[in-house]
Protein backbone atom coordinates (compact mmCIF):
# COMPACT_ATOMS: atom_id res chain seq x y z
CA UNK A 1 0.00 0.00 0.00
CA UNK A 2 1.33 3.40 -0.85
CA UNK A 3 1.56 6.17 1.66
CA UNK A 4 -1.14 8.68 2.30
CA UNK A 5 -0.33 12.08 3.73
CA UNK A 6 -2.43 12.93 6.72
CA UNK A 7 -1.90 14.84 9.94
CA UNK A 8 -3.78 17.22 12.22
CA UNK A 9 -3.15 20.15 9.87
CA UNK A 10 -5.36 18.35 7.37
CA UNK A 11 -8.16 18.20 9.93
CA UNK A 12 -10.15 21.39 9.46
CA UNK A 13 -12.59 22.11 12.27
CA UNK A 14 -15.52 24.50 12.16
CA UNK A 15 -15.14 25.43 8.52
CA UNK A 16 -17.90 27.56 7.14
CA UNK A 17 -19.41 28.14 3.74
CA UNK A 18 -22.60 29.03 1.97
CA UNK A 19 -22.50 25.93 -0.18
CA UNK A 20 -20.50 22.85 -1.04
CA UNK A 21 -18.21 24.75 -3.43
CA UNK A 22 -17.10 27.10 -0.62
CA UNK A 23 -16.20 24.15 1.55
CA UNK A 24 -14.36 22.36 -1.25
CA UNK A 25 -12.41 25.51 -2.07
CA UNK A 26 -11.36 25.97 1.53
CA UNK A 27 -10.18 22.37 1.91
CA UNK A 28 -8.49 22.24 -1.50
CA UNK A 29 -6.63 25.48 -0.81
CA UNK A 30 -5.19 23.96 2.36
CA UNK A 31 -4.05 20.87 0.44
CA UNK A 32 -2.50 23.12 -2.20
CA UNK A 33 -0.63 25.21 0.38
CA UNK A 34 0.91 22.02 1.70
CA UNK A 35 1.97 21.00 -1.77
CA UNK A 36 -0.08 17.80 -1.98
CA UNK A 37 -2.17 18.98 -4.90
CA UNK A 38 -1.67 21.23 -7.88
CA UNK A 39 -3.24 24.64 -8.24
CA UNK A 40 -5.74 23.12 -10.68
CA UNK A 41 -7.09 20.71 -8.04
CA UNK A 42 -9.55 23.14 -6.39
CA UNK A 43 -11.32 23.99 -9.59
CA UNK A 44 -11.24 20.38 -10.76
CA UNK A 45 -12.70 19.00 -7.54
CA UNK A 46 -15.49 21.61 -7.56
CA UNK A 47 -16.30 20.90 -11.20
CA UNK A 48 -16.33 17.18 -10.60
CA UNK A 49 -18.60 17.49 -7.60
CA UNK A 50 -21.13 19.27 -9.81
CA UNK A 51 -20.96 16.53 -12.42
CA UNK A 52 -20.47 13.49 -10.18
CA UNK A 53 -21.77 14.28 -6.73
CA UNK A 54 -20.22 12.56 -3.70
CA UNK A 55 -22.67 13.11 -0.85
CA UNK A 56 -23.43 9.93 1.09
CA UNK A 57 -26.26 9.38 3.55
CA UNK A 58 -25.25 7.54 6.71
CA UNK A 59 -27.08 6.50 9.86
CA UNK A 60 -26.18 9.82 11.50
CA UNK A 61 -24.12 12.66 9.99
CA UNK A 62 -24.18 13.13 6.24
CA UNK A 63 -20.72 12.75 4.66
CA UNK A 64 -19.13 13.57 1.32
CA UNK A 65 -16.01 12.21 -0.35
CA UNK A 66 -14.99 14.81 -2.94
CA UNK A 67 -12.09 13.83 -5.18
CA UNK A 68 -10.94 14.28 -8.74
CA UNK A 69 -8.60 13.00 -11.43
CA UNK A 70 -5.08 11.97 -10.48
CA UNK A 71 -3.37 14.52 -12.75
CA UNK A 72 -4.25 17.31 -10.29
CA UNK A 73 -2.52 15.58 -7.40
CA UNK A 74 1.16 15.60 -6.40
CA UNK A 75 1.03 13.20 -3.46
CA UNK A 76 -1.84 11.16 -2.07
CA UNK A 77 -3.44 12.81 0.91
CA UNK A 78 -6.68 12.88 2.83
CA UNK A 79 -8.20 15.91 4.49
CA UNK A 80 -11.16 16.02 6.84
CA UNK A 81 -13.47 18.98 7.10
CA UNK A 82 -15.86 19.28 10.02
CA UNK A 83 -18.45 21.88 9.11
CA UNK A 84 -19.64 24.44 11.60
CA UNK A 85 -23.04 24.30 9.93
CA UNK A 86 -23.88 21.45 7.57
CA UNK A 87 -24.25 22.32 3.88
CA UNK A 88 -26.10 20.42 1.20
CA UNK A 89 -24.29 18.08 -1.17
CA UNK A 90 -26.04 16.21 -3.94
CA UNK A 91 -26.16 12.49 -3.18
CA UNK A 92 -23.84 10.28 -5.18
CA UNK A 93 -25.67 8.79 -8.14
CA UNK A 94 -28.64 11.13 -7.86
CA UNK A 95 -29.63 14.02 -10.13
CA UNK A 96 -30.88 16.51 -7.56
CA UNK A 97 -31.56 14.75 -4.27
CA UNK A 98 -29.43 16.29 -1.53
CA UNK A 99 -28.04 15.38 1.84
CA UNK A 100 -27.04 17.75 4.61
CA UNK A 101 -23.31 17.12 5.12
CA UNK A 102 -21.40 17.62 8.37
CA UNK A 103 -18.21 15.69 7.57
CA UNK A 104 -16.21 16.05 4.37
CA UNK A 105 -13.45 13.58 3.56
CA UNK A 106 -11.49 15.08 0.71
CA UNK A 107 -9.41 12.53 -1.12
CA UNK A 108 -6.38 13.51 -3.13
CA UNK A 109 -5.51 10.33 -4.96
CA UNK A 110 -2.26 10.07 -6.82
CA UNK A 111 -2.30 6.54 -8.12
CA UNK A 112 -5.08 4.43 -9.40
CA UNK A 113 -5.61 1.24 -7.50
CA UNK A 114 -3.36 1.29 -4.48
CA UNK A 115 -5.76 2.78 -1.97
CA UNK A 116 -8.32 0.00 -1.80
CA UNK A 117 -7.88 -0.91 1.86
CA UNK A 118 -7.87 2.76 2.89
CA UNK A 119 -11.06 3.37 0.95
CA UNK A 120 -12.70 0.26 2.38
CA UNK A 121 -11.84 1.36 5.90
CA UNK A 122 -13.24 4.78 5.13
CA UNK A 123 -16.54 3.23 4.07
CA UNK A 124 -16.53 1.29 7.33
CA UNK A 125 -16.28 4.59 9.20
CA UNK A 126 -19.37 5.77 7.34
CA UNK A 127 -21.25 2.77 8.68
CA UNK A 128 -20.11 3.34 12.25
CA UNK A 129 -22.28 5.95 13.95
CA UNK A 130 -20.10 6.07 17.04
CA UNK A 131 -17.01 7.03 15.08
CA UNK A 132 -18.93 9.56 12.99
CA UNK A 133 -20.27 11.19 16.13
CA UNK A 134 -16.78 11.30 17.62
CA UNK A 135 -15.36 12.97 14.51
CA UNK A 136 -18.22 15.45 14.37
CA UNK A 137 -18.06 16.51 17.99
CA UNK A 138 -14.47 16.08 19.24
CA UNK A 139 -12.72 19.41 19.77
CA UNK A 140 -9.11 18.35 19.36
CA UNK A 141 -7.73 18.06 15.83
CA UNK A 142 -4.99 15.79 17.12
CA UNK A 143 -7.49 13.38 18.66
CA UNK A 144 -9.53 13.36 15.46
CA UNK A 145 -6.36 12.66 13.51
CA UNK A 146 -5.44 9.79 15.86
CA UNK A 147 -8.87 8.22 15.54
CA UNK A 148 -8.81 8.39 11.75
CA UNK A 149 -5.26 7.03 11.53
CA UNK A 150 -6.32 4.11 13.71
CA UNK A 151 -9.48 3.41 11.75
CA UNK A 152 -7.85 3.72 8.34
CA UNK A 153 -4.68 1.86 9.27
CA UNK A 154 -2.79 4.64 7.57
CA UNK A 155 0.89 4.38 6.95
CA UNK A 156 1.72 7.97 7.54
CA UNK A 157 4.38 9.82 5.65
CA UNK A 158 4.50 12.71 8.05
CA UNK A 159 2.74 13.73 11.19
CA UNK A 160 4.12 11.05 13.49
CA UNK A 161 2.88 7.56 14.25
CA UNK B 1 -23.04 -22.98 -15.77
CA UNK B 2 -23.70 -19.95 -17.90
CA UNK B 3 -20.96 -18.11 -19.77
CA UNK B 4 -18.83 -15.55 -18.03
CA UNK B 5 -20.64 -12.27 -17.49
CA UNK B 6 -18.91 -9.02 -18.21
CA UNK B 7 -19.64 -6.45 -15.52
CA UNK B 8 -18.63 -2.82 -15.86
CA UNK B 9 -17.97 -0.95 -12.64
CA UNK B 10 -17.93 2.77 -13.23
CA UNK B 11 -17.56 5.96 -11.24
CA UNK B 12 -16.68 9.52 -12.15
CA UNK B 13 -12.91 9.18 -11.98
CA UNK B 14 -12.51 5.40 -12.22
CA UNK B 15 -10.21 5.43 -9.18
CA UNK B 16 -12.07 5.76 -5.91
CA UNK B 17 -15.55 4.40 -5.43
CA UNK B 18 -15.30 2.00 -8.38
CA UNK B 19 -12.26 0.44 -6.69
CA UNK B 20 -14.29 -0.35 -3.60
CA UNK B 21 -17.27 -1.59 -5.61
CA UNK B 22 -15.11 -3.80 -7.88
CA UNK B 23 -13.59 -5.51 -4.90
CA UNK B 24 -16.98 -6.09 -3.28
CA UNK B 25 -18.34 -7.52 -6.52
CA UNK B 26 -15.39 -9.82 -6.96
CA UNK B 27 -15.87 -11.23 -3.46
CA UNK B 28 -19.57 -11.61 -4.05
CA UNK B 29 -19.05 -13.51 -7.29
CA UNK B 30 -16.53 -15.80 -5.66
CA UNK B 31 -18.80 -16.56 -2.72
CA UNK B 32 -21.56 -17.49 -5.12
CA UNK B 33 -19.35 -19.40 -7.55
CA UNK B 34 -20.18 -17.11 -10.40
CA UNK B 35 -17.61 -16.39 -13.08
CA UNK B 36 -17.40 -12.72 -13.92
CA UNK B 37 -15.07 -10.43 -15.76
CA UNK B 38 -15.02 -7.10 -13.97
CA UNK B 39 -13.94 -4.03 -15.89
CA UNK B 40 -13.37 -0.91 -13.82
CA UNK B 41 -13.66 2.36 -15.71
CA UNK B 42 -14.83 5.94 -15.75
CA UNK B 43 -18.48 6.38 -16.56
CA UNK B 44 -17.42 8.25 -19.72
CA UNK B 45 -15.58 5.12 -20.89
CA UNK B 46 -18.63 2.87 -20.69
CA UNK B 47 -19.60 3.27 -24.37
CA UNK B 48 -16.32 1.60 -25.38
CA UNK B 49 -17.53 -1.63 -23.73
CA UNK B 50 -21.12 -1.38 -24.86
CA UNK B 51 -21.02 -4.42 -27.12
CA UNK B 52 -19.29 -6.68 -24.55
CA UNK B 53 -20.92 -5.85 -21.25
CA UNK B 54 -23.83 -7.63 -19.55
CA UNK B 55 -24.27 -5.27 -16.66
CA UNK B 56 -23.24 -1.82 -15.46
CA UNK B 57 -22.78 -1.25 -11.75
CA UNK B 58 -22.14 2.39 -10.97
CA UNK B 59 -21.98 5.02 -8.25
CA UNK B 60 -22.78 7.94 -10.54
CA UNK B 61 -25.60 9.13 -12.74
CA UNK B 62 -25.72 7.48 -16.13
CA UNK B 63 -27.35 9.80 -18.63
CA UNK B 64 -27.13 7.50 -21.65
CA UNK B 65 -29.19 4.41 -22.20
CA UNK B 66 -27.49 1.09 -22.79
CA UNK B 67 -28.60 -2.37 -23.90
CA UNK B 68 -27.70 -3.80 -20.47
CA UNK B 69 -29.18 -3.14 -17.03
CA UNK B 70 -27.72 -0.43 -14.81
CA UNK B 71 -27.55 -0.87 -11.05
CA UNK B 72 -26.76 1.90 -8.55
CA UNK B 73 -24.04 0.64 -6.22
CA UNK B 74 -24.09 3.32 -3.56
CA UNK B 75 -25.09 0.79 -0.92
CA UNK B 76 -21.61 -0.79 -1.18
CA UNK B 77 -20.30 2.50 0.21
CA UNK B 78 -22.93 3.33 2.81
CA UNK B 79 -24.14 -0.11 3.83
CA UNK B 80 -27.69 1.24 3.61
CA UNK B 81 -29.78 -1.18 1.53
CA UNK B 82 -26.81 -3.47 0.95
CA UNK B 83 -28.69 -6.78 1.11
CA UNK B 84 -31.16 -5.63 -1.48
CA UNK B 85 -28.39 -4.41 -3.75
CA UNK B 86 -26.53 -7.71 -3.53
CA UNK B 87 -29.71 -9.59 -4.32
CA UNK B 88 -30.34 -7.39 -7.33
CA UNK B 89 -26.84 -7.92 -8.70
CA UNK B 90 -26.89 -11.67 -8.09
CA UNK B 91 -30.14 -11.93 -9.94
CA UNK B 92 -28.58 -10.28 -12.99
CA UNK B 93 -25.44 -12.40 -12.79
CA UNK B 94 -27.42 -15.61 -12.62
CA UNK B 95 -29.47 -14.82 -15.70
Amino acid sequence: MSDVNFDETLVLKNIEGENSSDILKCMATNLYKKGFVKESYAEAVIAREKKFATGLPTGSYGVAIPHTDIEHVNQSAISIGILKKPVDFVIMGEETEKISVKLVFMLAMHDCHSQLSMLQSLMEIFQDEEVLTYLATEESEVKIKDEVVKKLNLSIVRGGE
Amino acid sequence: MSTKKVVLVACGTGIATSTVVSDALEKMAKENNIQVEIIQCKVTEVPAYESRANLLVTTTIVSKTYPFPIINARAFLTGIGLDKLKEQILEELKK
